[in-house]
């Protein structure tokens, strides 16, 4: 025991490093996949079938396609393509796609779960459409898109390891490294392993008060 | 006031208006009945330009709706549903004032000072902290009419106000549009409630088929009927067993 202690206590500095990675790549794929999932969300409900086709293409590809194969392709055949983005943006730009068809899907059921009669209140207040967006149909979607929002990103968080594989000094990588170099792998996975679930408690914590704040009265 | 003509209106292959045509004077509150299915309830959310109509033309207050105008006339003819849409992330009071701030960007407090006056109006200022979970169908629909007045509409239209109500709790609402009506509202009111048609009702329009069959006074309309078709249906309403 005494031993897991002193060996933490060398390994953690380097750990910690690669938790800040962490967070760092989360936070940036979590608002890629935001913005890129609302585009697919909207785009999904568009007049124009051309568009909604676009929305349905996007969706099932991402979605068929294994996240650490999207982060490879993204990492090593962009490059020959003459797109050429460091490990950080690679990872980020690879997690953000494939987590925003997730994100995407629960935009849509949150849209839809708002009452077409109380769209058409609204309208008949004479409320313009960007007013009843943001007034009425955006609060009560929130709703329900929080709890799988909070679930999505917990995924993205644990998910953010695949980034190691192509050469991210982020958490598992940093254990990786650590383990390989040291052999004692139980100390540096168990450090590993306590230091993402410091993260992801948090996140289920937070999750549940905000599900309780926009809680349906 | 209000000005409907030849609107004739089809969902996909089924014609629901077929050429429809009534006025409102100002201050008048005409009744519209007829059995399910009639058309009653899409005429009355064409006037609101809630549903499209195909051919035909409405005016209100002078002004012919379309797209350009029709915020403007929403702004005269406020509407309640059948079933009572109250924002159910918003209290009573702001419900209320949802309206007025939003949309005719009156100041809050003055949206307030309204609101209390028409809660009070409705009977229900002691909610106006509730939401509307917390109320009975009938203390929500009564709040849906306060919040209809609020926009100081120039006519309401309701959509089968009570059908969506426990019996016992249709009085109250009733009462309500009965005192509006007392105020000189020009309302239009699509019901099954025959007893209110006759009390409250300055006309009676009776649509089957996608047409008015039968116009006229109240009175006339439900005691002596011309139509066949009249007749069987209010024995129907009246004598359902």
């Amino acid at each position: 025991m005494s031993g897991f202690l002193s060996d933490a206590r060398d390994f953690l500095p380097i750990l910690l490093s690669g938790l800040w990675v962490t967070i760092a790549i989360t936070f940036c794929s979590l608002l890629l996949s935001v913005v890129l999932g609302l585009a697919w969300a909207l785009l999904g409900t568009s007049r124009f079938v051309l568009l909604r086709g676009v929305s349905r293409v996007v969706i099932n590809t991402v979605r068929g396609i294994p996240i650490l194969v999207q982060l490879f392709y993204i990492y090593f055949v962009l490059p020959q393509l003459g797109i050429t983005l460091n490990a950080f943006l690679a990872g980020v730009a690879g997690l953000g796609l494939a987590y925003s068809v997730y994100q995407a899907e629960n935009f849509r059921a949150g849209f839809a779960s708002v009452d077409r009669s109380l769209i058409e209140t609204a309208e008949s207040l004479g409320m313009p459409h960007a007013t009843i967006v943001r007034r009425l149909i955006l609060p009560l979607a929130v709703r329900v898109i929080l709890p799988p929002f909070g679930n999505t990103s917990i995924m993205l968080l644990k998910d953010s390891s695949i980034a190691s594989t192509i050469t991210v000094a982020e958490l598992t990588r940093q254990g990786q490294l650590l383990a390989v170099s040291t052999f004692k792998n139980m100390t540096v996975y168990t450090l590993v392993a306590l230091l993402y679930l410091a993260m992801s408690l948090p996140l289920s914590y937070l999750t549940r008060r905000l599900e309780r704040r926009f809680a349906v009265r | 006031m209000i000005e409907v003509r030849e609107i004739h209106k089809a969902f996909g292959e089924h014609q629901v208006l077929r050429g429809v045509t009534f006025s409102i004077a100002k201050g008048e509150v005409v009744c519209l009945i007829g059995p399910s299915g009639s058309g009653k309830s899409t005429a009355l959310r064409c006037i609101n330009g809630l549903e499209r109509f195909d051919q035909g033309a409405i005016a209100v207050d002078g002004i012919a709706l379309s797209d350009r105008t029709l915020r403007e006339i929403r702004g005269k003819v406020a509407m309640v549903f059948q079933r009572f849409n109250l924002f159910p992330h918003r209290t009573v009071i702001e419900n209320v004032m949802e309206g007025p701030v939003h949309v005719q960007k009156v100041s809050p407090a003055e949206a307030r000072d309204r609101a209390l006056g028409l809660l009070e109006k409705v009977g229900l200022r002691a909610r106006a902290g509730a939401y509307p979970s917390q109320l009975s169908g009938g203390q929500q629909q009564r709040v849906c009419i306060a919040r209809a007045l609020a926009m100081r509409p120039q006519a309401i239209l309701f959509d089968e106000p009570t059908s969506a109500l426990d019996p016992e709790l249709v009085g109250d609402v009733l009462r309500v549009i009965r005192a509006l009506a007392a105020e000189g509202m020009t309302m239009v009111v699509v019901t099954h409630e025959m007893a209110f048609a006759r009390e409250v009702a300055d006309r009676v329009l009776f649509m089957d088929g996608g047409v008015i069959l039968e116009s006229g006074p109240a009175r006339d309309v439900l005691t002596t009927p011309r139509m066949e078709r009249t007749r069987s249906f209010l024995d129907r309403v009246i004598h359902p067993l």
